[in-house]
């Protein structure tokens, strides 16, 4: 069971929402008004878990009187404003934008693109074949997680979690910039050199599955990874007091990857290392 | 915060160069020897925490001492600072100047953005390689605009070492920049800045009448010649007086953005939240513009008179002046005024015995055009990578460290030196209803007299252009930099003002004026100014990160074709373009495509 605090009560505002008059609480995102309205709008920087960095502008909306189209997941409603969501405009942006990603990264474990890619009329191969990629090989340098950032968008929502939002590990940042930005540790070493404590955190928010549990990796790569034959279990962690909520996700009777509910008030979906990636015990059968 | 440190250590040497700027450490948690004390309690965690802002500055002082930045030295300044190195790391490759992989002391930044590249840069950095091989002891880097563009084609050279040296050639020829090069200390001195104003020492001009007028490095002759007078009016009217003035007069920022100076003091004034911070934006990048820097090198005091002005206006008690990287120049004449000014009690405790307190502090850039976007110079200063924030909050509430600051650049604050002598209704009256005041140009390209003209708002394009003496065969100017708009050779009438040029569907952008002639084959100039924006892209947002690599490939696509064979790739632009303005984060994405969308459609280009 998961308990939600309730929190002090907020006072209401108004502004209109295509056209609708829509009432939300004050410091509400124009993303929670559209998604209490039923509205989808499509989302991949934006994480429950985190504040947004709005980076990759595929929410982008339409605010009456603004010079530019404005982030949905970020930017805060305030009364009587006037935002429309699925103009031509809005549209057209959204398009482009996943066009430009799809074409330059590898969304192929992206949730939820292939449909907006389709809704949308997004086309990536129109940059023609030598458009540039990202073109990364897979980081494999230690047994727990794998990096692999030819699927990286750049939301930073990983460099957010192992950093000051969550972790307060600072493990990774962004080095570099514009096209050649890359997630990294400092001079570009393996994991096993940095402050990395493997806590998972940045797994558990990575949109892209451009970071995976080893296993899962591995199963892809052997082609065995079946996510519709996986169960999901959400149970308590025993290693110790604090008692976080793990999901066990399981394959073949295999723990195949352990994540968190996001929802969870003491824990947001964090573990450290041990409820992570610290099951081999509960698989040791003989 | 759990911070982990590698096992490199800094050489001698290196750890001189950060010693120098932070002090000697205390005890072994900030990176000195174990002490018997340090097993007992541990310093450095908040107190050095909050010299964050001191990370780019120790990149500097390493890049400088050294020449590039190696793990040791890295892990070293972040022990100083308790910086993660992973977030070191990231700022120090986020900025063009610095280097993490081992390279000679001496680099050579050869310029090839617009003038220059019109002006040989090509041939100029062929014949240089050619000399200055493996092994010369120099690297020769291509650069973006060097802001010497009036003597296109320019160099810089900058030898690490202590003292760093720098050189610079301009028009260089291949002797002179291997000369400056090799030997930096004793190239032949830089023109004075005098030289870039053509009309120096002509009646009328309000901006720069002391350029080449003064010495800039004396005080007491800049105050013989008017200096600190509009100080003194300043004290006398209060800082609500000030800021009625500057409101009355119209100024509006020069920096691009137009926005009406008045106001934004205004609005940080009244913010009740403390401190307040002035930041002089003096990252003058966009390429094709010289005259921030005409202005520090010219007559350095005025700034510092200006940002004194500013900051008792605003109530802030600091000042940041953010400078390019690549203004050594400007920079020990502003170092040298700012001490002047500081034992002359100018600045200081007590300005001019009136009880105010404000001081300036310089902070040099190292090599990256979009911390020239104000939030962006924000981070920079803080010690984090120069990525834009998202507005709102906007920075008259939240600026640099959270707290309301005013941010304007060079010419702008200027500008309130004879709005404050002159009073409001005399300066209002120059220029127009809307545009107020004196505007600087930076004429460039094909014209006689490259430099910076000083005229009232209201002049047109031709006449500006007529008194740098336009060459024959123009074929099209360049407003406003790379991030403006073309303007044919038969639209000379345009007036240069903020509302003129929005009526002719340009913009005033900085005050780049650049004349292009028909020598110049303008398919490769375009792939330039995507070059460029490909380049300074921050990378933080999808449409301008990914956007200027697809737009930079199609324009190589099209650069020998015309008509239908271009039209696809045309129309591709178009819509790349479209959603870069719409959706970008900044500025930077958001203009990246009007100076070839212009030309595309103005000049005909690709027809
Ligand atoms: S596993 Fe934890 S500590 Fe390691 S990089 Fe990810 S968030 Fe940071
Ligand atoms: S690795 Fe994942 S979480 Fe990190 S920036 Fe890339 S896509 Fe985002
Ligand atoms: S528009 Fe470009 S420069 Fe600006 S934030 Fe986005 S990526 Fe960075
Ligand atoms: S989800 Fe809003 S910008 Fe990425
Ligand atoms: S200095 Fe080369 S273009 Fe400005």
């Amino acid at each position: 069971m998961t308990v939600t605090p309730l929190g002090i009560p907020r006072r209401m505002l108004e502004f209109t929402l295509d056209g609708e008059e829509a009432r939300v609480p004050e410091g509400s995102t124009i993303l929670d008004a559209c998604r209490a309205a039923g509205k989808d709008v499509p989302t991949l920087c934006e994480g429950d878990t985190l504040r947004p960095k709005n980076a990759c502008r595929v929410c982008v909306v339409e605010v009456e009187g603004a010079r530019t189209l404005v982030p949905a997941c970020s930017r805060k409603a305030e009364p009587g404003m006037e935002v429309r969501t699925d103009t031509e405009r809005a549209r057209h942006s959204r398009k482009i934008v996943l066009e430009l990603l799809a074409s330059s990264v590898d969304l192929s474990t992206t949730p939820k693109v292939a449909g907006w890619l389709k809704e949308y009329a997004a086309k990536p191969d129109r940059f023609g074949p030598d458009a540039a990629r990202l073109n990364e090989e897979p980081k494999v340098d230690n047994d727990l997680y794998v990096r692999d950032y030819d699927k990286c968008i750049l939301c930073y929502k990983c460099v957010d979690a192992c950093g000051d939002q969550w972790q307060n590990s600072f493990a990774i940042s962004v080095a570099g910039r514009g096209f050649d930005a890359r997630i990294a540790v400092e001079h570009d070493a393996p994991l096993t050199d940095s402050a990395c404590v493997y806590c998972g955190n940045c797994i558990e928010v990575c949109p892209t599955g451009a970071l995976s549990f080893k296993s899962e990796f591995d199963m892809r790569a052997a082609g065995t990874w079946d996510e519709s034959a996986q169960t999901e279990t959400t149970t308590v962690c025993a290693y110790c007091g604090v008692g976080c909520n793990l999901t066990l996700h399981v394959q073949d009777n295999e723990i195949v990857k352990v994540t968190s509910p996001h929802d969870n008030p003491v824990t947001h979906g964090n573990l450290c290392i041990k409820g992570r990636f610290g099951y081999q015990h509960v698989q040791n059968r003989d | 915060m759990d911070l982990h440190f590698g096992d490199s250590k800094p050489t001698h040497e290196e750890r001189a160069a950060v010693d120098a700027l932070l002090g000697p450490p205390e005890s072994s948690w900030e990176g000195a020897d174990r002490s018997d004390a340090d097993l007992r309690w541990a310093r450095g965690g908040r107190e050095a925490r909050d010299r964050r802002d001191l990370l780019l500055p120790g990149l500097h002082a390493v890049n400088d001492r050294i020449g590039w930045i190696s793990e040791g030295a890295l892990d070293y300044l972040c022990r100083r600072l308790t910086v993660p190195p992973a977030e070191a790391y990231g700022v120090a490759t986020f900025y063009a100047m610095f280097s993490l992989k081992p390279r000679p002391a001496t680099v050579l930044h050869v310029c090839t953005d617009l003038a220059c590249a019109a002006a040989g840069a090509p041939e100029l950095c062929a014949g240089i390689e050619a000399r200055l091989g493996l092994g010369s002891g120099v690297s020769v880097e291509r650069s973006p605009c060097l802001g010497l563009c009036e003597r296109a084609p320019a160099a810089l050279a900058i030898k690490a070492g202590d003292p760093l040296r720098t050189a610079v050639s301009a028009p260089a020829t291949v002797e002179e920049a291997v000369l400056a090069a090799s030997s930096p200390g004793s190239a032949p001195e830089e023109p004075p800045a005098a030289l870039a104003v053509p009309q120096a020492g002509q009646d009328g001009l309000m901006l720069l009448h002391r350029v080449g007028v003064v010495d800039p490095s004396s005080l007491d002759d800049y105050r013989a010649h008017g200096g600190y007078t509009a100080l003194r009016r300043a004290f006398e009217l209060g800082p609500a007086g000030v800021i009625r003035e500057v409101t009355d007069s119209g100024l509006v920022g020069r920096g691009g953005a137009a926005f009406p100076t008045g106001r934004k003091w205004q609005a940080t004034a009244s913010q009740p939240d403390r401190p307040h911070y002035l930041v002089c934006n003096a990252d003058e990048s966009e390429p094709g513009t010289f005259k921030d820097r005409v202005l520090m090198e010219g007559d350095p005091y005025a700034l510092v008179e200006a940002m004194t002005i500013a900051g008792y206006a605003t109530g802030a008690h600091k000042g940041y002046l953010y400078l390019r990287g690549e203004y050594p120049r400007a920079l020990h004449l502003l170092e040298h005024a700012i001490a002047q000014a500081r034992a002359r009690g100018l600045l200081g405790d007590d300005v001019l015995g009136q009880g105010y307190a404000f001081d300036i502090e310089i902070r040099r850039g190292a090599g990256a055009y979009i911390c020239g976007e104000e939030t962006a110079l924000f981070n920079s200063i803080e010690g984090y990578r120069g990525e834009p924030r998202s507005k709102p909050p906007f920075p008259v509430e939240k600026g640099l460290f959270g707290k309301p600051t005013v941010e304007n650049n060079v010419e702008t604050l200027v500008n309130v030196l004879p709005i404050l002598t002159m009073g409001a209704p005399a300066y209002a009256a120059i220029g127009t209803g809307r545009s107020t005041g004196p505007k600087l140009f930076c004429v460039s390209g094909s014209v006689e007299r490259p430099g910076v003209y000083e005229v009232p708002f209201g002049a047109t394009l031709g006449e500006v252009l007529t008194l740098a003496g336009v060459r024959e065969g123009l074929r099209a100017v360049l407003l406003g930099g790379a991030a403006g708009g073309f303007v044919r050779a038969d639209e000379l009438d345009i007036p240069i003002t903020f509302e003129g040029t929005r009526e002719a569907g340009t913009t005033l952008g900085s005050g780049v004026v650049m004349a292009i002639d028909d020598s110049v084959p303008l398919p490769r100039l375009l792939l330039r100014i995507a070059e460029f924006f490909r380049d300074e892209s921050c990378g933080q947002c999808v449409p301008c990160r990914v956007g200027t690599v697809r737009q930079e490939e199609a324009l190589h696509r099209i650069v020998e074709r015309t008509g239908a064979d271009a039209a696809g790739d045309i129309a591709l632009l178009r819509e790349v373009g479209r959603a870069m303005r719409d959706a970008s984060i900044c500025g930077l994405g958001q203009t990246a495509w009007n100076a070839v969308e212009s030309a595309i459609d103005r000049l005909g280009a690709y027809e």
